[in-house]
């Protein structure tokens, strides 16, 4: 079990360095002088050319790149090339706002999922599961910025049950940032709900098959509790998919914390590639990855708790 | 092309028509496909089919409702709504062609040759397709579009990379699954080059899940592409879905219209494009929908009836297990089958009846609805099941199951895929003595413990603490005979309980199940093709073939004169299969002495 947290832990903190460097160099080869972005039109070329050397963008490309590498290492990801605030600062702020929106919405994606998908793996030929099939195909394909435009139109907009746009912190009020969460979160979870729900289903269609399944009836378990057994044996595709959705859903937040005028990490993602602030993007980035890996290294610990067989491989 | 001597299943020209005759059969699937069409349609005529000028901005047209001229009406700087939609019908289809080609061009080539070659190959390729998953996408794609100026093709292009992965993980299982088909080798001993390999049966292989993949993908694709041009990443003279919807949403509150217009373009399109995929997907997976309950008590199977085999020995009241008459039948796509055709037989307890026939005889579907543990296809009808003595037929389902655990015991065939992998043995053990039985904790451990030791087991604690795959194929039978003699059942169960074990094990289990039927007065029933374990256990007989009992009696009987031919073909068979097994095993191991000395 200890070796297997380290192998994991290694190769997350190895995609980590790696994807980061990618976007370094990326960011430096796709924007090229950032300064013109950052500066506006109207700058004057001495402007322009005052920056750059304050930004040390004369400097070879490799220079930079270990500059900012070694320390990243240390846990310092720069300044802002628009406002010379910290990087951390400046995400650490917004990181609460977008993790509200995509937790609750992964949150309402495994309820939901899971109690779809046990009802439908339940009776496979029901009318639920038939709607649930047609639902899926749609929903999956459905991009959450167009749910969310839906969603505004109808519950914000014509019933006004929630507010259109805007964020209030939890420190502040909760009834209030529940209500400013709940539509973003249901828009980024709709797509999550059905993929998850399709995928218990599924596997609850494939373990009920089981030798193992008949025998434990045989025992004489109740119902319940040979569901229990089901849902154990089924769950991992589904965690799977709640954890792919996770990183999906931190991307699809971008357009939907937009659209509602969420302050999370989308719209300052969306500011900085604007004008080419890449410290800003990188620290994403960095953040980003960061999540990914902890969530795949969660899915592990729990993949490896709910079927012990996956350890000892 | 392709070389005609090595056909890969699935592909060639028929069954490429089949698959499109049968897509125009189905009418979500058509509908979808028609819509689609009119879409690409509507965005390749987009110049002869635009009433206006799409950029052309007339001030009185701002935000003008729909009218004869202006089907869509205007949008806030005055331009024709349905012009422009049909203008970014174009640039949405393009984008998305892009996409999907590019993830093709990427995952595909390598998503065969790391199914296909396996080994560093698939290892190298498996983590680069990872890698990719977990990066940002939407952050890279903004970082593209703000230095490439927005250049619309090349976004799309890396929109396509991001879904590599996707193509990526169909064609390397697709190519995994092909692999392994023995036509493949027959190809390679043939002399094809991997080359020629490749081409003759992996595109074919791959061809339709790639579909399937590209009507997804282009769905993503499409959202991406309309999101980022939602938040202004595109060029203002080409009209695009995105562009407009972010106008619509700016004047939302007062126009909603003009935000509803390309939403439901977007929506429409990938909507079209989802039903495709899944329709498509369902004719080539055909997969088998399971019959709903409700459905299955409706409708009483329409087979045809034969009389009722098989002989009954004992009176009602002497026996443990009693059926009279038992039909099985089994739902499917093609209609109904009928497994078990009329039979009777009978079990009293202390007595040990074997159930003897070749697989297909219908002797597990036999015992499966004695005991109610059909899978949900499965339809039973008798005139009488009685177990201990009470008729059990027409009791409802909970009072049924109730019987289970307590009253009957059933061991399974397989040991290893009946043990649930994800709990221990001793979870699994005493689960049902603490559920069914109502024991405490520590009564049931105790139990579970002791019934361990008495099948034979030594060191019952570390069995308890195992999981199924920690433990050996014998040891796992003997933890399912202690779980199905735990309850103290009064009608055990057998369905092949010897046939996936090793040949030195098999001897000992037969034996531990003799012992504990004796020791509990239990009856035995046991299921089994293979007369030897008849010879060793059994005192009566039943042998079925076709669904039917052929003929019952006493094992001596039956084995000094066999009354129906089948029985005694069947006798032979298993002699026959036992002698030829010692003789091979000791031929084996003449020759091992000989290759060690």
């Amino acid at each position: 079990m200890f070796r297997f947290t380290i192998r994991r832990l290694m190769s997350g903190v190895a995609l980590l360095l790696i994807v980061t460097s990618a976007t370094f160099f990326l960011a430096h080869l796709a924007i090229g002088d950032p300064t013109a972005g950052l500066l506006g039109n109207s700058a004057t070329p001495a402007q322009r050319a005052a920056l750059h050397e304050k930004l040390g963008l004369d400097r070879p490309l490799f220079v930079q790149f270990w500059d900012w590498f070694s320390h990243a290492l240390r846990g310092d990801f720069g300044t802002s090339w628009r406002n010379f605030q910290p990087v951390s600062d400046q995400i650490a702020l917004r990181v609460p706002v977008t993790l509200s929106v995509v937790i609750a919405a992964t949150v309402l994606a495994a309820a939901l999922g899971l109690a779809v998908g046990v009802a439908t793996g339940l009776r496979p030929g029901g009318a639920l599961a038939r709607v649930l099939k047609l639902a899926s195909v749609v929903l999956f394909a459905l991009p959450g910025f167009w749910v969310s435009l839906v969603l505004v139109m109808l519950f914000a907009v014509r019933l006004q049950w929630f507010p259109a746009v805007g964020y209030v912190p939890l420190t502040q009020s909760a009834s209030g940032w529940l209500s400013s969460i709940t539509l973003p979160a249901v828009a980024l979870a709709l797509s999550a709900i059905v993929m998850i729900a399709e995928q218990l289903r599924n596997g609850f269609v494939e373990v009920t098959k089981q030798d193992y399944v008949r025998t434990l009836r045989a025992r004489g378990l109740s119902t319940r509790r040979v569901t229990l057994h089901v849902l154990r044996n089924a769950s991992p595709a589904a965690l799977t998919v709640l954890a792919v959705m996770f990183v999906g859903l931190l991307g699809g937040a971008i357009v939907v914390e937009i659209i509602f005028n969420l302050p999370g990490i989308g719209q300052l993602t969306q500011s900085a590639s604007q004008i080419g602030d890449i410290p800003i993007l990188l620290g994403l980035t960095a953040v980003t990855v960061v999540f990914v890996v902890l969530v795949n290294f969660l899915l592990d610990l729990v993949l490896g708790w709910i079927n012990p067989k996956v350890r000892d491989i | 092309m392709t070389d005609p001597s090595y056909p890969a299943p699935g592909g060639g020209a028929p069954a490429q028509q089949r698959l499109w005759s049968r897509f125009l059969r189905r009418p979500l699937g058509v509908t979808a496909l028609a819509v689609f069409l009119l879409i690409v349609l509507a965005g390749l005529f987009a110049p002869l089919l635009a009433p206006y000028d799409p950029n052309l901005v007339d001030f009185s047209l701002t935000q003008a409702p729909p009218s004869a001229e202006h089907l869509m009406g205007g949008d806030s700087a005055g331009r024709d709504i349905f012009s422009r939609l049909l203008y970014g019908a174009r640039t949405t289809v393009y984008g998305a062609a892009v996409a999907c080609l590019v993830g093709v061009l990427l995952g595909v080539p390598a998503g065969v040759a790391a199914g296909y070659f396996g080994g560093l190959t698939d290892r190298i390729c498996s983590s680069i397709s990872d890698g990719v998953q977990s990066v940002p996408g939407m952050i890279v794609l903004l970082i593209v579009a703000a230095g490439t100026g927005a250049d619309f093709t090349v976004l799309m292009m890396t929109v396509g990379a991001f879904m590599a992965p996707g193509y990526y993980r169909i064609s390397r299982s697709r190519a995994l699954a092909v692999r392994k088909e023995p036509y493949v080798d027959a190809a390679r001993v043939a002399g094809l080059t991997h080359t020629r390999v490749l081409h003759a049966h992996m595109v074919r292989a791959v061809q339709a899940p790639v579909v399937i993949q590209s009507a997804l993908t282009a769905g993503v694709a499409m959202g991406m592409q309309t999101g980022l041009q939602f938040l202004g990443i595109g060029t203002a003279s080409t009209p695009d879905w995105g562009q407009m919807m972010n106008d619509g949403f700016r004047t939302m509150g007062t126009h909603p219209l003009i935000l509803l217009w390309p939403s439901a373009a977007l929506g429409l399109t990938i909507a079209a494009l989802a039903f495709m995929g899944s329709t498509l997907a369902d004719l080539i997976s055909v997969r088998t929908e399971p019959v709903s309950r409700r459905r299955k008590r409706a409708v009483a199977p329409d087979v045809e009836v034969v009389p009722a085999t098989g002989r009954l020995e004992h009176p009602v009241e002497d026996s443990a297990l009693r059926i009279e008459n038992l039909r099985v039948t089994y739902r499917t796509p093609h209609g109904d089958k009928q497994v078990v055709r009329g039979v009777c037989l009978d079990v009293s307890p202390g007595e040990v009846l074997g159930i003897v026939g070749e697989s297909g005889s219908g002797k597990s579907q036999t015992v499966f609805s004695a005991l109610d543990l059909l899978p949900a296809e499965g339809h039973t009808s008798a005139d009488g099941i009685w177990i201990g003595g009470e008729p059990v037929g027409d009791l409802p389902r909970a009072k049924r199951h109730a019987l289970l655990g307590t009253r009957v015991g059933y061991v399974p065939q397989e040991p290893m895929s009946n043990l649930d992998p994800c709990y221990t043995i001793g979870h699994q053990l005493t689960e049902p003595l603490r559920s069914v039985h109502r024991l405490t904790r520590t009564q049931a451990g105790e139990r579970a413990r002791s019934i361990l030791r008495r099948v034979g087991i030594d060191d019952p604690d570390r069995v308890l603490a195992s999981y199924p795959h920690q433990v050996s194929g014998g040891m796992a039978q003997r933890v399912l005979i202690a779980g199905a003699v735990a309850g103290k059942p009064q009608l055990l169960v057998a369905d092949e309980p010897t046939t996936a074990l090793d040949v030195t094990v098999q001897a000992e289990v037969l034996e531990l199940l003799r012992e504990l039927q004796e020791e509990y007065g239990m009856a035995l029933v046991i299921v089994t093709h293979n007369f030897g374990v008849v010879a060793d256990i059994c005192d009566r007989v039943a042998v079925m073939r076709h669904g039917r009992v052929v003929e019952t009696g006493a094992v001596e009987e039956i084995f000094a004169k066999p009354a129906d031919p089948y029985t005694a073909e069947l006798i032979r068979a298993s002699l026959d299969d036992t002698e030829s097994r010692d003789d091979l095993d000791a031929a084996w191991n003449k020759a091992g002495r000989t290759v060690r000395t």
